[in-house]
């Protein structure tokens, strides 16, 4: 069949699966969105293409198939940098397609003419630029095996013109589908080694201390069933780091939640004080260690992960296993009950009470406000968390709002965590939102984003009004670029160097409307219950809450930059 | 410079060839901080592999990582690091050397203890090509700049494991005694 680089594209989408594209065209990408008329795949238009990326990324986490953007060249594609490298740290599937000038402009400082393989080479899993039409079927088949198989990540497939436009003969090709892909560099490898499988298990024997350390991995290997039943086995508590949030539901009595910066005390100081690290999909991030050479002293450490350059980048395993962290998971309990568990452990019940120990004498905490103060936005968040369904499906900013979000949500289910950890993107809250819902309009979906995130990207709720995608934004409006505000007062002598962003400009609620949404401002206490449920209520379109918080309010427990997790320091409120 | 130090290793890696792929393994040197010593670029016998040397300054534990992450890139196919003891090494050398009546004998004399060979001759002028290890170029190299050197261009190292010299029934023999 004789067909055109253009057509050709849009059907490689089709026969991969893809049911939605987020996007914005121009001139270069013009003759790729002109089949999309004909397309059963549903294209949003958003309002600039860094929403388009995070939309895609939302989509991915929630649904776990990837998602797709695809934007025009020059600007567009400068401007969807962030979202890639945004995927690249946080191992989330996505295929992003951008326009490039002709091939015979290629080169020569054309208008909108960037080097976009160049600019995104760093930030991507791989990145191509298609020189033949023949070529696109391929381009994208690859695209989405590479973007989806081993440690999943972001791919970039950039598009010339003229191999696009059915006016140009340089687009004409005979149309092929490739049932296979020949990449003889690329062999991920899924299953552990047995023999490295049964030492994990061995060593898991003999320890007094352990610790299972749940990272993104799990979710990403769709190993949270996995987890939970490794540790229900052992009888092992487990920390889930802010990208494996759910990964074991939070009210399971052997989650102790989230270690690092501003974990809560049992969860950083059961890692530093275990034998046994059992590190699952994690890769030892420096806000999860703090200061690398006191962390965790005594712990001999088991470390699973799909991308075997994870293991020993940070920390020397005792025991490495490259694979998928479910499949090992998996491997690993059967290993585990060949070797006669959970009857050959060692008693560990002295672990436990020490454990449950710290969780009695440190929760989380924080002092309710006096009467006539701001609102505290740990009280907003329990209020959310407590009137919203179980399965709600929360995306934060980056700030403090983000760090109180996973200290007081409860995650009882899994990918129902929309989060931007690896390269802590502002901005990234309100776009990932809306594409998560409408990767499951089933569900309710919230973003608590802080007030300066919320400037960065809130025009994409024009997108989500008008496409009638019903998300619902609290804004924990602290008039303050929050976080920064702490670093200056806790390090920085309280001295506050351009933080102050004032409470009302932009006025929050008329802004929400203007955009076609539903806007409200909660001011105190009792407006918070009432207008959650109002927000609960509406499903027609977007919802913002100004809710007015107060500036003062810190993240605790505060592993300060720099020190070891044995330097925790809690909040005014715990004992 | 000596070329061969103690934190010299030799990368040898098999890449599809493909555009960008040279950008790819060169960058994630780049983005690390690391130099490159030598690089040497080309075809192989199969034509839809390219063989990358490259020899680099780094330390064993990062070096285990840069490698870790190369393999990584979709394109690369193997890579072997070879210890300088376990490899076949060669590099070829061009100069062109200031050679006035009064030198040049000395100057045809010295290439010809090299085993190298005169490819150019001029009024003043001489252009040499030596081939071998990286070692015997760095000694040529230096003894040369006493002449006046107007053009000097190396290639950049290429390597591949040396071949194990014994075959399997001699290495019995020498085992059992
Ligand atoms: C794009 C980007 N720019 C700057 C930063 C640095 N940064 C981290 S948190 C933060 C403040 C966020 O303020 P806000 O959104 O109001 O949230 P809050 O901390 O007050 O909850 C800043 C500026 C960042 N993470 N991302």
């Amino acid at each position: 069949m004789k067909t055109n680089g253009g057509s050709a594209l849009i059907k490689s989408l089709e026969l991969e699966g893809v049911d939605v594209i987020f996007g914005l065209p121009g001139g270069a990408i013009l003759p790729v969105y002109d089949p999309i008329i004909d397309s059963p795949i549903r294209h949003i238009l958003v309002r600039h293409e860094q929403g388009a990326g995070h939309m895609a990324e939302g989509y991915a986490h929630v649904t776990g198939r990837p998602g797709v953007a695809m934007v025009t060249s020059g600007p567009a594609a400068t401007n969807i940098v962030t979202p890639l490298a945004d995927a690249y740290m946080d191992s989330v599937p996505l295929v992003v397609i951008t326009g490039q000038v002709a091939s015979k402009a290629i080169g020569t400082d054309a208008f909108q003419e960037v080097d976009t393989v160049g600019i995104t080479r760093s930030v991507t899993k791989h990145n191509e630029l298609v020189t033949r039409a023949e070529d696109i079927p391929r381009a994208i088949r690859e695209a989405f095996h590479i973007a989806t198989t081993g440690r999943p990540g972001p791919v970039l497939v950039d598009i010339p013109k003229d191999i696009v436009d059915p006016t140009n003969p340089a687009s004409a090709l005979d149309w092929y589908w490739p049932e296979t892909v020949d990449m003889p560099g690329y062999n991920p490898r899924m299953e552990g080694d047995p023999d490295l499988v049964r030492a994990a298990a061995e060593l898991i024997g003999t320890a007094r201390r352990p610790v299972i350390y749940a990272g993104g991995g799990i979710l990403k290997a769709r190993g949270a069933e996995a987890l939970t039943a490794l540790a229900e086995l052992l009888d092992l508590p487990v920390v889930t780091t802010l990208m494996a949030r759910g990964a074991i539901p939070d009210d399971h009595p052997l989650c102790l939640g989230m270690p690092g910066m501003h974990g809560n005390y049992t969860a950083v100081t059961a890692m530093q004080e275990s034998d046994l690290l059992i590190a699952l999909g994690s890769r030892f991030d420096d806000r999860v260690t703090g200061k690398l050479d006191g962390f965790a002293p005594d712990a001999k450490i088991i470390h699973v992960d799909i991308d075997p350059a994870e293991l020993g980048k940070v920390r020397r395993p005792d025991v490495a296993i490259t694979g998928d962290a479910r499949l090992v998971i998996e491997e690993l309990i059967v290993a585990l009950k060949e070797l006669g568990a959970p009857g050959n452990q060692p008693d560990r019940s002295e672990w436990r009470s020490t454990v449950s120990g710290w969780q009695e004498k440190h929760p989380i905490s924080y002092e309710q406000s006096e009467p006539g103060e701001l609102l505290k936005p740990q009280y907003v968040l329990e209020q959310l968390r407590d009137n919203t369904p179980d399965d709600t499906i929360v995306a934060s900013g980056v700030g403090q709002h983000q760090m109180w979000t996973s200290q007081y949500w409860k995650f009882n289910h899994p990918y129902t965590w929309v989060n931007s950890g690896g390269l802590g993107t502002m901005g990234f809250a309100v776009p990932a939102a809306i594409g998560a819902k409408v990767g499951r309009p089933d569900k309710m979906v919230w973003a608590v984003d802080g007030d300066g995130c919320f400037q960065m990207t809130a025009q994409e709720l024009v997108t989500a009004a008008a496409e009638r995608i019903p998300v619902k934004i609290a804004i924990l409006n602290n008039a303050y670029l929050g976080m920064v505000r702490q670093w200056q007062e806790m390090f920085y002598e309280e001295r506050y160097s351009e933080v102050y962003l004032s409470p009302d400009l932009p006025d929050y609620k008329m802004w929400a409307e203007a955009m076609g949404c539903v806007g409200m401002r909660v001011e105190s206490p009792e407006e918070v219950l009432p207008a959650i449920e109002k927000a609960n209520s509406i499903d027609d379109r977007p919802v913002v809450i100004d809710f007015r918080t107060d500036a003062r309010e810190k993240v605790f427990p505060m592993v300060p930059s720099g020190r070891t997790n044995s330097e925790i320091v809690i909040g005014p409120g715990e004992s | 410079m000596p070329t061969s130090t103690r934190r010299q290793h030799i990368l040898s890696v098999l890449v599809e060839d493909k555009p960008g792929v040279l950008a790819r393994v060169s960058s994630l040197f780049a983005r690390r901080g690391y130099n490159i010593h030598s690089l040497a670029v080309a075809p192989t016998d199969d034509e839809r592999f390219s063989r990358i040397t490259a020899v680099v300054d780094v330390e064993k534990a990062p070096l285990e990582q840069i490698v870790k992450q190369l393999d990584k890139l979709v394109n690369v196919v193997q890579i072997d690091e070879l210890a300088p003891g376990d490899a076949v090494e060669r590099e070829l050398l061009l100069v062109t050397v200031e050679a006035p009546p009064e030198t040049r004998g000395q100057v045809i004399e010295l290439i010809g203890v090299f085993e190298g060979r005169v490819v150019g001759v001029g009024f003043d002028e001489i252009t040499l090509v030596l081939e071998g290890h990286p070692q015997k170029l760095d000694d040529f190299a230096e003894l040369i700049a006493n002449y006046g050197v107007v053009a000097l261009q190396r290639t950049g190292r290429v390597a591949l494991p040396r071949i194990e010299r014994r075959s399997p029934e001699l290495s019995a023999v020498a085992d059992a005694s």
